[in-house]
């Protein structure tokens, strides 16, 4: 059994906070999740998916964030608790369905979960997604823990209830990725037979029907804020003139702070984790007694500048500060330390922090750059396609595992927006300039929002060549599925599979070609040949991730040696590859056969002819 | 004074430092010990720089500023000094000192520090450091993945965290693969012995 159904309640656990909110959403008797793969939520869908292999949660991994919160709409008014997951920006994607979903509203609860990532560790922005309750008109909810977010996604679904409108769940990077320990709760049997009740006035948002919806949404919103009044996860603690505000995981810092301080009976917190709408009553009668606050919050000022507008109406004259006058930044993400001295340089105490250890003296230390794995198929595209495009042309790539080509020494990426841009900017880049454009796509970003871009592209007659790397999984988020993937390889038998090359000639692509990127002549070639054709041409490099082959078992057996009698230290492997497996001793190149993994790409390019494989007796 | 004992792990990717935090928070949570614990892993998968925070006791935040760690057990010795501004001067250093090349030194790109100005500046660094080969102890115990239980062991013997050997040892047995246990307690053994020795 899964280890997230086993746990007896009352029983503690030390849990990841996406385990946590896993176990949160069972508890709560979830009956159909839906997400596209996104860190930091990745784990919290990983657990879900093991998890509906055994028990009559329905979940899958829709091809894009739009169409996974369409699933959960039709769900949710079909009367099943529905549960969407995705990264901060994929609810840019999903953006379209939430605004509107507000209006329509459901009959069952449903909670969005946005996972926002302060500070980027592996995103692209680090919006704030707080706004997106404001803008929608919608409930969010912010827990402070990894325990709390347990149960605060329980209550999610009952509110999402209580009032028939989706509920924003915003967590960020450091809930997900923090570990805990959390008590479990019984596990609530979820209703899994749906049933849809035809109502088009209400469902059919014509202009008619969304007049009177809006009506109805602005309504919930404004029982939403009389809820928020009095909801447990907003709360007061303490006592004295000075006050803090805080959400989320600047709450922990705000309470360890105080205690490091010693300023306990000097301060009172007010934590907002019910956000939108703020609770009024609350925040006046934390305001009055007040000499000074400080709001605490990562990201953009939602918070400090509700409470500054709410003090203006009560004729609250106290000062409010929070981002700016050298106290809180709206950049990255808080730690203690960041958010203890501006607690202390605010209100006037002094700050006995830890003095870090001098650093001026360290040699300057080499670092660990992200880089694409030994044997990875992109390497050997991107060499490739390097030297059939030449430096005049201009290469737009997507997000996923090569995003890194533009590190050097492949240096291959000259313009990364966001999921899916890579072929719409070729577009605008070839128009625009003139020039040669080629554009990189991974399978799963194609299937996300690529094919929208080629199809434009087609439509309008663009000049652009497109390599889809199709390593045959969705790799950088921990090898999910797509819809390329071979499900019967996992074990599934209940899939179909896209072929994307068919999908690709179906458009009309004049110029289609397949090719394996690990012999590198023929891909150099097929993309010279691709990028001669006038109008859209594709290539699609087929070649299963390293990592994913290895997982299945299919990994290549023969490592490569560099013959240390043939070498003459051209080091084309090294300087033109950059793979992680070879390293330099006593002035040598060699292979570290630990590393390898067999894709010869080295050996095409020697000049000397000489890497070869190591002969296994 | 403050009962919370803050720990700073690093790592390189691979080393089993996710594995050896886990094994702490479960043996806290058996020992009735509040923790938090935090990861970093994001697009530096493979061969990039992992680091865990561990607060124990009564703290709420799961992250360790600049100059608040009480201690930095490291897994690699470049990414103990690089990790050396989590310290301060009261900060007690335990690394494993057999370094794993990043690429860029790998390939003469970079120079990769000299092993003795490493420890000096280490030792400089803190109020007392531990450095010691805990590679070839792992291997010796069977295997070099169980690097991260020598460590865990060199860690249980300075007794600097609020918990003891006898519960990690059982976390240990109980937490990890089975057929790995075995070669886990040596290192684990290992690691302890050699922190004895060390003084």
């Amino acid at each position: 059994m899964h280890k997230l159904l086993q746990g007896k309640p009352e029983s503690r656990h030390f849990l990841l906070g996406n385990e946590a909110i896993a176990r949160g959403a069972i508890e709560a008797g979830v009956a159909f999740a839906t997400t596209y793969p996104g860190t930091p939520s990745s784990e919290i869908s990983a657990n879900l998916f093991e998890i509906s292999k055994e028990t009559e949660l329905y979940f899958e991994y829709s091809s894009n964030e739009k169409i996974a919160l369409e699933l959960v709409s039709a769900s949710a008014n079909s009367g099943l608790r529905s549960l969407c997951l995705m990264k901060h920006v994929g609810v840019n994607v999903a953006a379209d369905v939430l605004m509107t979903l507000a209006y329509l509203g459901v009959k069952k609860g449903l909670v969005l979960l946005t996972a926002d990532d302060p500070f980027m560790f592996s995103s692209q922005n680090e919006q704030d997604n707080r706004y997106y309750g404001k803008l929608a008109g919608l409930p969010v909810l912010e827990p402070s823990s990894v325990d709390e977010a347990k149960e605060m996604i329980k209550y999610a679904f009952d509110l999402s209830e209580q009032l028939n409108e989706p509920v924003i769940f915003r967590t960020t990077t450091r809930i997900n990725h923090s570990s805990g320990i959390v008590k479990l709760n019984d596990i609530k049997s979820p209703e899994t037979k749906g049933e849809f009740v035809k109502d088009p006035m209400n469902y059919v948002s014509v202009p008619a029907v969304s007049r009177k919806r809006h009506k109805v949404l602005l309504d919930n919103l404004y029982k939403a804020a009389t809820i928020s009044d009095s909801c447990s996860y907003n709360f007061i603690e303490g006592k004295g003139s000075f006050g803090i505000i805080c959400n989320g995981v600047s709450y922990a810092y705000v309470t360890d702070s105080v205690k490091d301080l010693g300023i306990e009976d000097k301060v009172k917190i007010l934590r907002p984790g019910f956000s939108n709408p703020m609770p009024d009553s609350l925040i006046n009668e934390f305001l009055k007694g007040c000499e000074k606050v400080l709001v605490v919050e990562e990201g953009e000022p939602i918070m400090e500048e509700y409470v500054r507008s709410a003090a203006q109406k009560e004729k609250i004259t106290c000062e409010i500060k929070g981002k700016g006058d050298g106290l809180l930044s709206r950049l990255y993400e808080f730690n203690p330390s960041i958010v203890r001295s501006a607690i202390a340089s605010f209100f006037g105490f002094e700050n006995k922090s830890a003095v870090p250890v001098d650093t001026s003296d360290l040699p300057a230390l080499p670092n660990r750059p992200p880089n694409l794995c030994a044997g990875c198929s992109h390497r050997a595209v991107f060499y490739a396609a390097k030297r059939a495009g030449g430096s005049d042309t201009i290469y737009p790539s997507d997000i996923g595992c090569y995003t890194l080509g533009f590190l050097p020494p492949v240096g291959m990426g000259d313009f990364v927006l966001c999921m899916g841009a890579s072929i719409g900017t070729a577009c605008g880049f070839s128009k625009s300039t003139g020039k040669n454009t080629l554009a990189f796509i991974g399978d799963s970003t194609f299937f996300h929002s690529g094919i929208n871009g080629l199809v434009n592209a087609v439509f309008n007659n663009h000049n652009i060549t497109l390599v889809i790397l199709d390593n045959r999984t969705t790799a950088m988020t921990g090898h999910q599925p797509n819809p390329g993937v071979d499900m019967a390889e996992l074990g599934f038998d209940t899939y179909n599979q896209v072929d994307i090359e068919a999908v690709v000639k179906s458009l009309g692509v004049g110029y289609v070609k397949t090719v394996k990127p690990y012999n590198i002549r023929k891909t150099q070639e097929a993309i010279e040949e691709a990028m001669k054709f006038k109008g859209v041409s594709v290539v699609i490099a087929k070649e299963k991730c390293v990592l994913y082959a290895k997982q299945l078992g299919q990994g290549k057996k023969t490592v490569f040696q560099v013959n240390q009698d043939k070498c003459k230290n051209h080091r084309n492997c090294v300087n033109d590859l950059g793979c992680p497996a070879f390293y330099i001793e006593q002035n040598q190149v060699k292979i570290n056969p630990e590393m390898c993994t067999g894709c010869s790409v080295c050996a095409q390019i020697c000049p000397e002819n000489a890497i070869s494989p190591v002969k296994t007796k | 004074m403050s009962n919370i004992t803050k720990l700073i792990i690093v790592a390189v990717g691979g080393q089993g430092n996710l594995l050896a935090s886990k094994i702490l928070g479960e043996a806290a949570l058996d020992a009735g010990i509040q923790v938090q614990m935090s990861e970093i892993h994001g697009m530096a998968q493979r061969g990039g720089v992992v680091e865990s925070s561990i607060l124990f006791g009564d703290a709420k935040s799961s992250i360790i500023a600049d100059g608040e760690a009480d201690i930095l057990l490291g897994f690699e010795p470049l990414e103990s000094l690089r990790a050396v501004a989590k310290c301060n001067k009261d900060t007690e250093i335990i690394t494993n000192m057999r370094p794993l090349q990043p690429f860029t030194s790998a390939i003469g790109l970079a120079e990769y520090p000299q092993q003795e100005e490493i420890e000096k500046l280490l030792r400089q660094k803190s109020k007392n450091f531990l450095g010691f080969d805990a590679t070839s102890l792992a291997i010796e115990a069977g295997t070099s993945l169980s690097l991260n239980m020598v460590l865990l062991g060199a860690l249980a013997q300075r007794e600097l965290i609020p918990i003891d050997k006898d519960l990690i040892e059982k976390t240990i047995k109980e937490k990890t693969k089975k057929q790995f246990a075995d070669t886990n307690l040596k290192a684990f053994h290992a690691g302890f012995k050699k922190a004895e020795e060390l003084g």
